[in-house]
């Protein structure tokens, strides 16, 4: 991965609080587990901004190498990575999540 | 593309004492369900499982297999 992928992804972490990087956009998810993933957030009442790999292809494998995971959707809170599909469901589910990432009350 | 029977065996590897069941979620090979029950996962957190299990499967998990849905347990927890 280029310096400049590496950048714009670490620009891209630090100025959002919620960072999606997923298949498809919020609107139109063009993968189960990236549709999943946008459900899941915006139950847990996250604001998120989200990041459509499958129009930039440096970004879609530069993500997998900036957090050592080889899969898409892939989740990012306060600049670190969370999980992917599998992890933000079960923390959905446990109430993590929304410990997380709701807005401060 | 790959053989649920190559991901056991992989897995196997990894977790020698493990119990797997792993299932092809569309028939096309390349969409599975995994679920690990293994010593190994004590005192571990959701994420650092399934890294471990990515370790596990290494280049397979970046080139012939599209997605894994993950189970993970400890044998206690597989127990409850």
């Amino acid at each position: 991965m280029n310096d400049q992928v590496k950048k714009q992804i670490e620009d891209t972490i630090r100025s959002h609080r919620v960072v999606l990087f997923m298949k498809g956009s919020r609107q139109f998810p063009q993968c189960g587990f990236s549709a999943r993933a946008v459900e899941a957030l915006k139950r847990a009442g996250a604001t998120f901004e989200t990041v459509n790999v499958l129009a930039d292809n440096d970004v879609r494998e530069g993500i997998k190498e900036f957090s050592n995971w080889p899969t898409i959707p892939q989740v990012y809170v306060d600049g670190k990575f969370l999980g992917g599909s599998d992890i933000i469901l079960s923390m959905f589910e446990s109430g993590e999540l929304q410990r997380l990432v709701a807005p401060p009350h | 593309m790959i053989e649920p029977s190559e991901i056991e065996a992989m897995l196997r590897a990894a977790f020698p004492d493990g119990r797997f069941a792993v299932r092809d979620l569309t028939g096309t090979k390349d969409h599975f369900d995994a679920e690990i029950v293994a010593a190994e996962f004590a005192s571990l957190s959701l994420l650092e499982r399934h890294r471990l299990v990515y370790a596990a499967l290494g280049d397979a998990m970046k080139q012939r297999i599209h997605a894994l849905t993950l189970k993970t347990h400890t044998p206690e927890e597989a127990r409850r």
